[in-house]
């Protein structure tokens, strides 16, 4: 097993990860504006920019679940056991001791099972509990809701507002665990130019070096 | 000569101005003379006089359009008199137009008098109480100035004969015909109709044509006793609005009349505070289908907004839950002329050296003065600009009727009272003027009474100022039993606001109810959005939210401890 330095998050992956970024945060802004949280900006143009940024996000999420299973990238995601405990007590314990991460990315695992469970939530829970909600809310106040009006605006906006809630929290959490590598700009630079280091199996290596001309770093 | 005023008629008109405005003065001048309390505040005016000013702007006069009528009324024999007196003139009128007496005899207009056809209540003028003036019923000598027939001076009215119907007042066109009470009332209120010019009958004869807004605003604008005192959206301000106040009736915008809306046929015509329609879903109707209805949906639809915004489509969608008026009409009695908002009985008869008088101390926006007391009605409360109050509404009103019997202790009796509600889905929010009165009740029977207002005898309430003389004889006259014992209670009346739409860029912005302590922060049993109303929910979110903020810190902080212990 030899570290490389390998094009883990392809250009679709990181075009998936910063235009979501951007869109969240915007949801995020104008959603709790539409809440009632805060005048920063105008009820209405809140709506518009809210409604706006949903759909371009509804769209960008249809782009990104085809790429995932078209891939295979779907994968990375499945929960798994295996150093759960490991990752877990290095978080709670010893990251104070200033210990080294005791996973190392491979090939077939670009997440450490923490975050591949997180994600993994992410994506199953609290993102469908968002966009089914979401588009309730819209069809209901565009007048086009028959099918959702028996549950009424009410319960669908608390259930949105909950959901939108969980971003947040995700959101702050994820911002953080960004600062516990060696530096932050180590944490988000690969979502950036793509590469990090990875771990490969002799095998792996020669099936990049043959068969994935440019995932392996020049001269790497 | 038919598409604008002979000179002749400009030139009385100016004349008569003229006329009144000396006249005007030489009472004031009298007033100066006579009394010491004018001298020292030329804010009070001797005398109960109440419509002297105002006749002067009920009228004003546009070069008229083109006509297309196929009848030049000028040139008809039948009118070219001389007649003598109104029902002359009805009578000249129903010669040709013959079934027009058989369809006016069932308009409101004439009866005074309503069914209500969901609630069964018997409504209309003849029999109503209301929180101003009160009660028209047995004061008909003054208040059926605003009938629409001859000589109503009781109930006992003939309501059959058709040559006492009125049809001049809604249809003439010089601006010179004018009603007087029909019969005499104390002696201090005769000042108020002496020095009118005779009308000519011929003239105004002559001059009829589809009803204008000086035909229906010198009743219509003046409901309650004064310019505005009771609608709140229907002032003088719409004899010639500008465009900010009215953007139909400006002629600026639309220059509609009132019957451009009021449409109807056969002397029946759309529009009724007493059974609205509030969920107009039927909308523009086909093309060339005319629809007799006075909503704003049959000429905008019930999706009037550009469906190319988000903006547009979510206000296409509010129209299921809340009424045009709700945001386009974003405050009432604009333009300058003030509407009355309370009204305290309790001060009335107040005199000064034996003589009723008004305080003038309320100056509205178009600078001119508004009594704020009189003797013979109590103390008033103005509001100009003033935002609506705004409730779910089906379009039903519930009256307190002479009938009705309530608790005076379950405070503010509604003189008019509205269902509707969120859950409802014929139900939309509505803007209203609510107007609060303090009055005279019945204090045995619990009721509302008739008073005797008006009438030259010693228990008018207008020139002896004695409520209990005046409830005596009002409910005596109609036969109503009375305990013997008044006392005051507050009431209050709602008035669905619908005239003097704004231009749309005056309408109300979504924050103006999409926020905190915004238009609708009252209205219960429903979400809506930007009202911050789930405190619970806030509350967990804060929590989360600090929690995880906390949670985060704390394992940062942790983080850098650990790591200095270890550098030192």
């Amino acid at each position: 097993m030899t570290t490389h330095k390998i094009l883990v998050f392809k250009r679709f992956e990181r075009l998936w990860h910063w235009s979501q970024m951007a869109l969240i945060f915007t949801l995020l802004f104008s959603g709790f504006a539409v809440h009632g949280v805060y005048n920063l900006i105008e009820f209405g143009d809140a709506v518009t920019v809210h409604t706006w940024a949903a759909l371009v996000l509804l769209a960008l999420w249809a782009f990104a679940v085809f790429w995932l299973f078209t891939t295979g990238q779907w994968r990375h995601y499945i929960p798994t056991a295996d150093n759960f405990i490991t990752v877990a007590r290095f978080y709670a314990f010893g990251i104070f001791k200033e210990e080294h991460h005791p996973y190392r990315k491979t090939y077939r695992r670009k997440h450490n099972p923490l975050q591949a469970l997180t994600y993994l939530m992410v994506k199953i829970v609290i993102f469908p509990a968002i966009w089914i909600s979401g588009i309730a809310y819209l069809l209901i106040s565009f007048g086009q809701g028959e099918i959702f009006s028996w549950i009424g605006l009410g319960p669908i906006a608390l259930a949105h507002t909950i959901a939108a809630l969980a971003v947040l929290l995700f959101v702050i959490a994820h911002v953080y665990l960004l600062t516990t590598g060696h530096s932050f700009i180590d944490h988000v630079k690969p979502m950036i130019t793509g590469y990090d280091d990875v771990e490969l199996s002799n095998e792996e290596l020669a099936y990049l070096k043959a068969d994935e001309p440019g995932v392996l770093k020049e001269g790497d | 000569m038919i598409n604008h005023y002979p000179p002749a008629y400009r030139r009385r008109m100016y004349r008569f101005n003229y006329i009144s405005l000396s006249f005007s003065i030489l009472i004031l001048t009298l007033g100066w003379v006579t009394t010491t309390l004018a001298s020292s505040d030329s804010k009070i005016e001797i005398g109960i006089s109440e419509y002297t000013k105002t006749d002067e702007r009920h009228a004003i006069f546009k070069p008229k359009k083109e006509s297309k009528a196929t009848t030049d009324h000028t040139k008809l024999k039948e009118l070219q008199g001389p007649f003598f007196s109104g029902p002359e003139v009805t009578k000249a009128c129903l010669e040709c137009h013959n079934t027009a007496g058989h369809q006016f005899m069932k308009n409101k207009h004439w009866t005074w008098d309503y069914k209500h056809p969901k609630t069964g209540q018997h409504l209309g003028k003849s029999v109503l109480i209301n929180n101003f003036c009160t009660n028209a019923r047995g004061n008909e000598g003054m208040c059926a100035q605003c009938h629409a027939g001859y000589n109503m001076d009781s109930p006992d009215f003939d309501f059959t004969n058709q040559e006492n119907m009125d049809c001049l007042v809604c249809h003439e066109s010089t601006g010179t015909y004018y009603k007087t009470p029909t019969s005499k009332g104390n002696k201090a209120c005769s000042v108020m109709f002496e020095g009118k010019p005779a009308i000519d009958w011929a003239a105004v004869a002559k001059s009829v044509e589809m009803p204008t807004r000086n035909n229906c605003g010198k009743c219509h604008f003046y409901g309650g006793g004064g310019d505005n005192v009771k609608h709140g959206d229907l002032s003088s301000v719409l004899f010639d609005p500008p465009k900010e106040v009215d953007v139909h009736m400006s002629e600026a915008g639309e220059g509609f009349t009132c019957v451009t809306c009021h449409v109807g046929e056969g002397h029946e015509w759309a529009g009724s505070r007493y059974e609205m329609l509030v969920n107009d879903e039927t909308g523009t109707g086909k093309p060339g289908m005319p629809r007799e209805t006075a909503s704003c949906e049959s000429c905008h639809s019930a999706s009037p907004h550009p469906i190319t915004s988000v903006q547009g489509i979510k206000l296409n969608s509010h129209t299921q839950t809340v009424a045009c008026e709700t945001c386009h009409i974003p405050a009432i009695a604009r333009g300058g002329v003030a509407t009355e908002v309370d009204w305290d009985w309790r001060t009335m008869g107040k005199l000064k050296d034996g003589e009723g008088f008004k305080l003038k101390e309320y100056t509205q926006g178009d600078g001119h003065h508004r009594a704020t007391y009189k003797s013979i009605k109590g103390t008033f409360t103005y509001a100009e600009d003033l935002e609506p109050m705004y409730a779910w509404f089906d379009g039903t009103m519930n009256y307190t009727t002479i009938a009705t019997k309530f608790n005076p202790s379950k405070g503010p009796i509604d003189i008019n009272s509205f269902s509707g509600s969120h859950d409802d889905p014929g139900s939309r929010i509505y803007p209203f003027k609510r107007m609060h009165t303090t009055q005279p009740y019945d204090k045995g029977n619990n009721t509302l009474p008739y008073m005797h207002l008006w009438g030259n005898d010693d228990s008018a309430l207008w020139g002896n100022y004695d409520f209990g003389k005046a409830i005596e004889a009002g409910m005596k006259k109609n036969g109503i039993p009375y305990s013997g014992e008044w006392g005051f209670i507050e009431t209050y009346s709602y008035w669905p606001i619908n005239h003097m739409v704004a231009p749309k860029d005056d309408a109300l912005s979504c924050s103006s109810c999409h926020s905190h302590d915004g238009r609708l922060d009252h209205l219960e049993g429903f979400y809506m959005p930007g009202r911050g109303k789930n405190e619970m929910l806030d509350l967990i979110g804060l929590l989360a939210v600090l929690g995880t903020l906390g949670g985060v810190l704390g394992h940062g902080a942790l983080r850098m401890i650990a790591t200095r212990r270890r550098k030192v």
